[in-house]
């Protein structure tokens, strides 16, 4: 549920970015601006280099813009140098990933405790923690098994037990269910449908799935670096979506 | 905790890249130690030598004789505690590959000068009652089963003749370091038969060496005694013994910085092979690094994993071949008998191999570790998948 009453989490003000490809520039978003609410599940829709995951890079905090301003929680992001920026991910955002980024030396526990690492919580209490998560994703039973000796569904829950592990108040998910068979992605996205509701998460989803879209309250339609949240291509892709 | 585990695994990640880095390390390190050895021991005569003991030789050449009478003038110089003759033998035993340094001595003040042979009390006064006599080290003792009571025969090269000596004591060194393969025999016996066969070349002495009261007047005592054969047909250079033995490792120097320069191309070629195993283990694990750094670590810390991986492979490289180096130098001393006096495996190789591969793994990680702590996120990202 949004919070109507509260500031937006996320405020993307005429942000500009492009890449230099063979030395020509690219551009990639163009005077892109809109607001996310708290609580918010949004979900980023757009054909192939629209710059739907370079926006969700923007406002992960892993790249930045060349122009504008990019808050989230009333921090403009923009203007932090990379330590700080390192920081405020740690803390503010949860990152899932289209091929679950796990580290594969390290257990499903161990993957999931990995950012507390970053916080000063003594060992008992990441311990706790991480088994907490772990549950949450059904997976208490297999804290113990390496990403190998997981399926592909199971090592995408473990990314979201480690993405809510620091208690963030953003969730990034970029084409999470990109890799997954049907049914791990309807887990996978149920999943993330409580962490929305039953926690609160605000979370922004690039994908191409209309099903994973289907998902999200709200649709946002990139093409070409433009954004569109009504009009034609915002109806087509809800409608896309619902389908 | 979790960063060396990380490490650890890591290292471990790929069992045969790095078993054969390691094996490559291990070998590279052994034979650094090996080599480093061999240059030690070539130094081996001039570390043992005593800050107390002078040798003064011909002026012109050490295979230049000086007169017997010497003997007494050099005694009388002030500060002079002790002097005994001594004369290289070179005699061949059996066979002109069984080498082992020989020498003619004044035996009571030659064992007196050098307590670093430790030889027992009876064994000494067998030594000095009997003119055929010999003592022989341990180590001499060992390669050729020599035992008391055994006749050694020596063909005679700068002496000439068949020549036996009656082993009547073995002596130990004092310490690791000291030379245990020669053979000293009496001076005055070897000079008697000489006499009675070449008289032109009797009392004769190759070198004395010169025991002084306070080794901070080496100098001045050198000086003192070199000053009383000053024109005469034989003048004298008196020097330490130190800088006498370096003279010996000067002749040869060639050959020693050969040793040292193959020794760290080795370091250098294990170094190419190491940065190449680190620089293809971060590319492959760009998308690692660059999940880590969106995680909120810090490029310090994913440099970090890189250097400590790189310094995790080359410290057990480092441990087998430091540990394999004993042995193999003991293995390697034995095969080469004699020839080597002392062929220990010093402290200062061990911290030097300890050295040379923290230095290689720390290397070896500098730019790959860079290149990841460099790496922006979002390209680190586009390499997985």
């Amino acid at each position: 549920m949004t919070d109507a009453g509260a500031p937006p989490l996320i405020s993307i003000r005429h942000v500009f970015k492009s890449y230099r490809r063979g030395g020509q520039t690219v551009p990639v978003l163009h005077d892109v601006s809109f607001d996310v609410a708290r609580g918010d599940f949004l979900g980023l829709m757009g054909p192939s280099g629209s710059g739907k995951s370079t926006l969700l890079n923007l406002i992960a905090g892993i790249d930045k813009p060349e122009t504008g301003e990019v808050l989230v929680d009333g921090v403009d992001i923009t203007q932090l140098d990379e330590s700080e920026l390192a920081d405020w991910r740690a803390g503010a955002v949860g990152f899932i990933f289209q091929f679950y980024n796990l580290m594969p030396v390290l257990t499903a526990f161990e993957n999931v405790e990995l950012p507390l690492m970053l916080t000063h919580l003594p060992r008992k209490l990441r311990r706790l923690h991480a088994e907490a998560a772990l549950a949450l994703v059904g997976l208490a039973d297999r804290m113990e098994h390496y990403p190998s000796e997981l399926s592909g569904g199971q090592q995408q829950r473990v990314a979201i037990a480690r993405a809510i592990i620091t208690d963030p108040k953003l969730i990034v998910a970029d084409e999470p269910t990109g890799d997954l068979d049907r049914q791990s992605a309807e887990d996978v996205l149920a999943l993330m449908d409580r962490l929305n509701v039953e926690l609160g998460k605000t979370i922004l989803m690039v994908t191409h799935d209309r099903r994973a879209a289907g998902r999200a309250h709200a649709i946002m339609y990139l093409d070409k670096g433009e954004l569109s949240t009504s009009g034609d291509l915002y109806e087509r892709s809800v409608r896309e979506a619902r389908a | 905790m979790q960063f060396l585990k990380l490490i650890l695994r890591n290292a471990l990640r790929h069992k045969l890249r790095t078993g054969l880095t390691v094996l490559g390390l291990v070998v590279a390190i052994l034979a650094f130690g090996l080599l480093q050895t061999v240059v030690d021991a070539w130094y081996a005569g001039a570390n043992s030598a005593a800050p107390n003991r002078l040798v003064t030789r011909n002026a012109i050449s050490l295979t230049f004789p000086m007169p017997l009478h010497y003997r007494d003038k050099i005694r009388g110089v002030d500060g002079v505690r002790a002097v005994g003759a001594a004369n290289w033998f070179g005699g061949i035993y059996q066979d002109p590959k069984n080498f082992f340094p020989q020498f003619a001595i004044d035996p009571a003040p030659y064992f007196a000068m050098y307590p670093e042979y430790r030889l027992k009390e009876d064994e000494l006064r067998a030594f000095l009652r009997d003119r055929k006599g010999a003592v022989i080290g341990r180590k001499l003792a060992a390669t050729y089963g020599f035992r008391l009571g055994d006749a050694i025969p020596l063909q005679g090269t700068i002496y000439p003749g068949t020549w036996s000596f009656t082993v009547r004591g073995i002596y130990d060194g004092a310490e690791a370091k000291t030379d245990t393969s020669q053979m000293f025999f009496h001076w005055d016996y070897v000079n008697e038969v000489i006499k009675a066969k070449i008289p032109r070349r009797a009392d004769q002495v190759g070198v004395f060496v010169v025991q002084i009261d306070d080794p901070a007047r080496s100098a001045e005592i050198s000086r003192a005694i070199d000053r009383q054969f000053v024109n005469s047909l034989a003048e004298t250079l008196t020097e330490t013994e130190k800088a006498f033995q370096l003279g010996f490792v000067a002749m040869t120097e060639a050959i020693v910085v050969a040793i040292r320069i193959v020794s760290f191309v080795v370091i250098f070629i294990i170094l190419a092979v190491m940065a190449n195993t680190m620089a293809m283990t971060a590319r492959e694990r760009l998308g690692e690094y660059a999940t880590l750094k969106a995680l909120g670590f810090a490029p310090a810390y994913v440099a970090w994993l890189v250097l400590g991986e790189s310094v995790a492979i080359a410290v057990i490289g480092a441990g087998i071949g430091i540990a394999a180096t004993f042995p193999v130098s003991a293995g390697f001393a034995a095969k080469m008998g004699t020839l080597f006096p002392v062929f220990e495996v010093s402290g200062g190789t061990v911290a030097l191999q300890a050295g040379c591969a923290i230095a290689v793994g720390v290397a070896a990680a500098l730019l790959p570790g860079r290149r990841a702590a460099r790496m922006k996120i979002v390209d680190g990202l586009r390499a997985i998948g």
